[in-house]
Parts: structure tokens; sequence; C-alpha cells
């Protein structure tokens, strides 16, 4: 069973920083669904609660989103749906339930890098940024292939503010169940950038088949060609959920279906 | 530590464990509506309002409800034995161990969306499993019970 011996209501970012360093076994609280799923006996929990880290604002360049946001205010963002479509709210709505998904935050998902995430490869398609209180803002993809885990606390995403056209795409087996695979494109002035997840692993942009779009005089004509590239590019693999070559297919199929989403 | 809420309109002081989930506690203090159905948080059986949201209570810190509101079903007497009375004529209650988390949904929604379409209902109650009716008459009760309460307001 998840338990921990103390409860920490943090009142600075400083203050929740230093509480994590004092221990090995003390932890950031998100909205505690995951943490609840495993075993461990935590020494302090630190809650962000009272750090107001529980926003999405319009900033010069960026949109921001504070670490304590929880799903459901990305998936109803009007501000978020203004610049990026409605790539939030389907990517995030058949993630088991409103009252589920009230709890989750964003923090936690992409500071635990979950190959799974449905939010992760559409925040790596918006080209976001992390920023951590100590180790300051960096690219989410350049956070994404690190493989220690940090000793740190995510504190907010930054999203480069530009009106874009976006698509997500996924399969799952019934409604509310994980992704088998999913993948998140966005159309910027014909600048496409695709992220993939649910490989199963951790979600990547699908480089070399953006590079061909974006080389490309007619991107709807590149569309076949792109199929079969981003097979031989993206590693997928296989698990409980579905085959290597079931997820080869269906990326290919995205692809397509995704593609024509965002320049129509 | 010392948990100061207010349950169901009334301030109350409980004295927890630091990683006391939100179900445990109020089970153990006499709140037996609120039940647990499985042990992920999926199925929304332990739902119970906080600020008048739904939440998970299986998935929810009870420290995170210091000076909050929590309501259970018993703060909506009226409501829920309406809405019981569309689901059984809808033949859509069995056991009835689903419902006082479900009903608590339902409420919550009325007040968030307007006007919902079948879709919107379906979306929002996404998390509710149910073990023994089937949600097809469980829909025709929200609609009847909503119908009804547009009348009652006006
Ligand atoms: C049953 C179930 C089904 C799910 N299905 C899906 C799905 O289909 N698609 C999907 O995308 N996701 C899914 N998820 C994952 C979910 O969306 C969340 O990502 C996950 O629950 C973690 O969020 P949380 O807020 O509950 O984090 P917590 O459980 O509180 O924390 C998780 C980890 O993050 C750390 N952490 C929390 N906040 C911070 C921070 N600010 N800085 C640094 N570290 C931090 C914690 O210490 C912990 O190690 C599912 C989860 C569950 C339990
Ligand atoms: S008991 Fe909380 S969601 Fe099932
Ligand atoms: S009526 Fe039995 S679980 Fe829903």
């Amino acid at each position: 069973m998840f338990s921990f011996s103390k409860f920490f209501l943090a009142s600075s970012l400083e203050e929740a920083y230093s509480e994590l360093l004092k221990n090995k076994k003390n932890i950031i609280l998100g909205g505690t669904s995951y943490l609840r799923m495993g075993n461990t006996s935590w020494n302090t929990a630190i809650d962000l609660s009272n750090l107001k880290l529980d926003y999405i604002s319009d900033e010069d360049n960026f949109i921001s989103i504070g670490a304590m946001t929880n799903f459901r205010n990305l998936e109803t963002s009007s501000l978020l749906n203004r610049y990026f479509g409605e790539i939030f709210t389907t990517a995030l709505r058949d993630i088991i339930g409103v009252q589920f998904r009230t709890n989750v935050t964003v923090g936690a998902t992409v500071f635990s890098k979950y190959g799974f995430s449905d939010l992760v490869p559409v925040l790596l398609a918006l080209d976001s940024k992390v920023k951590l209180f100590n180790g300051g803002i960096i690219d989410l993809e350049k956070f994404l292939n690190e493989t220690d885990i940090r000793r740190d606390i995510l504190v907010e995403i930054l999203i480069p503010k530009k009106v874009c056209q976006t698509s997500f795409q996924c399969v799952r087996k019934s409604k509310t169940d994980y992704s088998i695979i999913n993948l998140a494109i966005c159309n910027f002035d014909n600048n496409i950038t695709i992220a993939v997840g649910s490989r199963p692993g951790k979600a990547i942009l699908a480089k070399k088949t953006m590079d061909l779009f974006n080389k490309s005089e007619d991107i709807e004509k590149e569309i076949v060609n792109a199929m079969k590239y981003i097979g031989d590019e993206i590693p997928l693999d296989s698990n409980m959920r579905g085959s290597k070559s079931y997820r080869e297919l269906l990326l290919a199929a995205l692809l397509r279906k995704g593609i024509q989403e965002v320049l129509n | 530590m010392l948990l100061t809420t207010t349950i169901n309109g009334r301030k109350k002081e409980i004295l927890i464990k630091d990683d006391d989930y939100l179900l445990d506690v109020l089970r153990k203090e006499g709140y037996l509506s609120v039940k647990r159905g499985c042990d992920t948080g999926a199925c929304g059986l332990c739902t119970v309002l906080l600020n008048g949201s739904p939440i998970l209570s299986c998935s929810t810190l009870a420290a995170r409800a210091q000076g909050k509101h929590i309501s259970t079903i018993e703060h909506f007497p009226l409501e829920a034995k309406k809405f019981a009375s569309f689901m059984t004529s809808e033949g859509a209650e069995q056991c009835g161990f689903c419902s006082p988390g479900f009903t608590l949904t339902v409420i919550a929604m009325i007040k968030e969306l307007e006007n919902p379409t079948d879709d919107e209902i379906m979306h929002y109650l996404n998390g509710n499993l149910c073990r023994c009716s089937g949600y097809v008459s469980q829909l025709r009760a929200i609609r009847n019970f909503m119908e009804d309460m547009k009348h009652e307001n006006c």
C-alpha cells in the first residue's frame, strides 16, 4: 500500500525543494492517482496545493500551464482551444472519467514520462518546454531523453504561442483504456511536427517523416510515402495491448488520417 | 493531523492519519453511502463532491479536504429520492451499489452542463461503472430527471 509518515504543505517552492532534498524517501504529491497504485512507504509527502500552480495563462510568447493544473481544466480550456484547436480535449477526454481527470495533474504526468501518456505527445508536437525548479527551462524533448531521474520539481510547462492546426489520433480497445498507440500532429504555416507515443515506449518526434513533409512542395502528395517511412523511423514494440506489427499498421493509418485533418 | 472540514453542511473536526484517503475517513465517520468499487480510480463509486465538483474520494488524500466542503448523497435527499424513482421506473437500478456515486455525478453534471446532448451526458458519466443495470436505461432515467428538474425550476 502507498503510505507516508508526514504530510507537508509547502508554503513556497524553495521550501518544497529543500524538503525534497532532505531524505531520499521524500516525495512530491501530484493528484496521487498513480502513487496510490504503488506499494512504497514514503517519509514526507510534499504538497504543492498552496503554491498557486493551478493555472493556464496567456504570456507574451508562451501559454504556460502550472504543474498542479488538472486534466479536466486542460480539456475544457478555451484559451488552449483558441491557439491549438481541440487537441487537448481530444487527447484527454477518454482518460477514465470526469472525476479522475479532475484529480490527475500535468506536472506529475510530464515529470514521470509515462510511455502510455496521451498528454506528453501533444506537448511534444507543440514544441513545449518544461520549467524545473532547480534545473531551469529545458526543451521537453531533451527532458524526455534524459535517462537519469532528476530530484527536482516540475513547476510549469511552456508552450510557444502560435495558432496552429492540430490533430490527435489514437486507438483504444475500449473507450477508457490506455492507448495502443497515439500520435499528435501540429501544422503551423505548413511546418509539420509529429509526435508518437504509446509505442509502447516514451513519446518521440518523427523527425525524418516531418522532414519529408516539410521539404515537400505538396504535403498531401507525400502522405502515402510518409506512411511507409514512419514505420521504419519509429521504434515500435509489442506489449499486452498490441503487437508490434499491429502498431505498425495503426501508425500508418493514423498518420494519414491526422495529416489530412491538419491540412483541412 | 486534525482535519477541519464541512461535511454535508456541518463543520467537522476529525483526527486523521497524514496518509489517510478521503474514502476511508468518510466511511469511518459513518458516511457509508460512499462505496469502494475498485482500487484503481476507475469505477466512480466513491465519488463525492468537493466544493461542488465530483472527485474520487479513493484517490484524494483526506488532508486535501482541509477547509473545504464535502457533499455525500445524504446532502441531497430530495434529488436522490426523485432520481431513484426515475431510475427504478426505467429498470435502471438493480443492486444500487453504484447509485450514490452515480447520482452525485449526475447532480454535478446538471449544474455544469446546459442542455447536454446524449453524447455529452455519456461522456460526463464515463467514469461511473455499473455492474448490473446497463447504461441505456440509465440515460433514459437521466433525461426524465432533467426534464422534471427543469419544470420544477420554472
Ligand atoms: C487507472 C489509471 C488509468 C490511467 N489511464 C491513462 C490514460 O489512458 N492516458 C494517460 O495519458 N494517462 C493515464 N493515466 C495516468 C494519469 O493520467 C496520470 O498521469 C497519473 O495518474 C499521474 O498523475 P497524478 O497527478 O495522479 O500523480 P501522482 O500519482 O501524485 O504522482 C506521480 C509521480 O509524479 C511525481 N510528481 C508529482 N508532481 C510532481 C512535480 N510537480 N514535480 C516533480 N514530480 C512530481 C510524484 O512524486 C510521483 O512520483 C492513468 C492512471 C491511472 C491510475
Ligand atoms: S473506488 Fe474510487 S474509483 Fe473505484
Ligand atoms: S445497480 Fe448494481 S452496480 Fe449499478
